[in-house]
């Protein structure tokens, strides 16, 4: 468990201050992924690093396990970085070293025996897919492999934290993919606490529990994944929201609408309901839809349609009062 | 024009290459023990690094540079009661060794620091976040991840060495320069002039192509 207790970061230049963070608290539980999202500059990666203190926080603590580590030094400090993997955006694998040799360093700074580490790295290496490139040098691996080694170098000392600072930032959508499964499969397998930050909704809602969201250096809000995406509270987390689901139609479709067009979010409750049909049935009506797209996110249906109604005008308000009551929200954008 | 006595001049040539190897050499033998220390104690005392250390930076970071802008032959000659206090003579390819290698320290020195500069920070990070100490990091990750820059460096070094052991005839150092500079400038012998000066670009070449070969091998690219 990692808690952030009042935890701030400022960077003091000669004349100018930047507040990295600001009075930040809150929790991760053992065992869960937890995603960071914000824009760029929003403290998220001044946040992570304060987990193993690469940054030391200005004021505040960080709790891991219960212990304050805030202040650690020296072997206690170097202890603390064993038992926590990191992985990088840009990789940062030992250029001069192989495969091998990059994961093995992890190891021997930890100061295991070289008997213990031919064999465990080659464990390591198998969880990632990557055994038969042991021998070969960073320089010869595509992206998403040299992540498969910092992914490797980072779970190598089985420790009880993964951090991934924009892990997946610098890889393509497939490989991005690959990659979050890799994540996801570690988290199950070994139980490691995930702690990711990015700055895609999309990489959250794939593999994340809980997610936290923030804006210059503030915790907008927190919650478990389905509910900020389903009704994210802070204006800024609904843009972010907005912005995954791209629901924009042509401005020439929505000025030259002579019937009114609504926007249906619906989620878990109602999505699994025919409610579409059930509305054409009940009104004499027809419901054009012209954009939609339903959402899986921890297994949970999460959907939005954006449907022109066909129809009497008295009807359609009927209509707009039933499925209100029956969905999450409906937003009327024109008509 | 004098006339030039060839198998007078072969034996010349020999004593002269050995003179030039011999202070080039105890000079870059200098440069690598005490230039990579000075240079890696320049670069992890700076901003930002993990022995950040203000005085001691600005300390060695001034002594390198005095030692830089000084023109050779005036610190040849000021070093002569160091040079003579050191080797117990101050005539003679040894003691010429002695300012030639505090130039050589000096000059890779800043090479070095260049060259450590040059590696990835995040690296640097990723290795700090394992948990590695600095002695770990110095020696597992910066050293070989500046290797092919600390060779190129080193080639640099050697290089200059050649140029400046040229004016170690002020001090009887002689070597292959001071053969050249003493037949061919002052007694007019054109030909020993071009010879010399031909094998001393021949010894340029080789050194240039045995730095780029080792620091291509070393950078793992
Ligand atoms: N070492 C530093 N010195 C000074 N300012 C810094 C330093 N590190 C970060 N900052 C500043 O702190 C703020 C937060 O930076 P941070 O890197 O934590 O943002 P981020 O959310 O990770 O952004 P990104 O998505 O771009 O990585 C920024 O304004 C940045 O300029
Ligand atoms: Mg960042």
């Amino acid at each position: 468990m990692i808690e952030f207790d009042t935890i701030s970061v400022r960077f003091q230049h000669k004349k100018s201050a930047v507040d990295a963070v600001k009075n930040v608290s809150f929790r991760i539980e053992k065992g869960e992924i937890f995603g960071i999202v914000g824009t760029s500059g929003a403290g998220k990666s001044t946040l992570l690093r304060t987990i193993n203190l690469l940054q030391r926080p200005t004021s505040g603590r960080v709790l891991i396990d219960g212990h304050d580590v805030t202040h650690l030094q020296g072997d206690a400090l170097r202890t603390l970085r064993i038992s926590i993997g990191m992985i990088f955006q840009q990789f940062n694998l030992i250029h001069t070293k192989t495969v091998f040799e990059n994961v093995a360093f992890a190891m021997k700074v930890a100061g295991k025996s070289s008997a213990e580490i031919s064999t465990r790295v080659y464990e390591a290496l198998e969880l990632v897919g990557l055994t038969d490139k042991a021998s070969v040098y960073p320089s010869t691996l595509s992206g998403g492999q040299k992540q498969r080694v910092g992914i490797a170098r980072g779970i190598v000392n089985n420790p009880q934290i993964l951090l991934c600072d924009e892990a997946t930032s610098a890889l393509d959508l497939e490989t991005t993919d690959s990659i979050l499964a890799l994540l996801q499969e570690i988290n199950r397998r070994l139980g490691i606490t995930i702690v990711l930050i990015t700055h895609e909704m999309e990489v959250v809602k794939k593999i994340a529990n809980r997610v936290a969201v923030m804006s210059g250096g503030e915790l907008l809000e927190l919650g478990d994944v389905f509910s900020v995406f389903a009704s994210p509270l802070h204006p800024f987390t609904q843009s972010l929201v907005n912005r995954t689901l791209n629901l924009d139609l042509p401005t020439r479709i929505v000025e030259n609408c002579k019937n009114p067009l609504v926007k249906i979010v619906y989620n878990g409750d109602h999505a699994e309901h025919a409610i579409i049909s059930e509305t054409v049935q009940k009104f004499n009506i027809d419901l054009n839809i012209l954009h939609g797209k339903i959402e899986y996110i921890g297994g949970k249906p999460f959907g939005v349609l954006v449907v022109q109604i066909v129809g009497e005008h008295a009807e359609a308000e009927q209509v707009l009062n039933y499925l209100k009551e029956k969905t999450y929200k409906v937003e009327v954008l024109h008509g | 024009m004098a006339n030039t006595n060839y198998t007078e001049l072969i034996d010349n040539l020999i004593v002269a290459f050995n003179e030039t190897f011999l202070m080039c050499g105890i000079s870059l033998a200098l440069a690598i023990v005490i230039g990579i220390p000075l240079g890696t104690l320049l670069f992890i005392t700076g901003r930002g690094l993990f022995w950040q250390n203000r005085l001691l930076n600005l300390l060695g970071g001034f002594l390198v540079n005095i030692i830089r802008s000084t023109p050779f032959v005036i610190l040849l000659v000021l070093l002569l009661p160091f040079t003579r206090l050191v080797v117990g003579t101050s005539i003679g390819p040894v003691a010429a060794s002695v300012p030639l290698g505090i130039v050589a320290v000096a000059f890779y020195a800043r090479l070095v620091e260049s060259a450590l500069h040059e590696v990835d920070k995040g690296v640097i990070e990723a290795a700090t976040a394992m948990g590695a100490t600095h002695f770990q990091i110095i020696k597992d990750v910066l050293f070989p991840e500046a290797l092919g820059g600390l060779l190129r460096g080193l080639t640099i070094t050697a290089i200059s060495l050649v140029g400046y052991s040229a004016m170690a005839g002020i001090v009887g150092g002689g070597g292959v320069g001071d053969l050249a500079i003493r037949y061919g400038y002052y007694r007019y012998q054109t030909d020993v002039m071009i010879i010399t000066v031909v094998l001393l670009i021949i010894l340029v070449q080789i050194l240039q192509s045995l730095g780029d070969f080792s620091a291509k091998k070393a950078e793992k690219k």
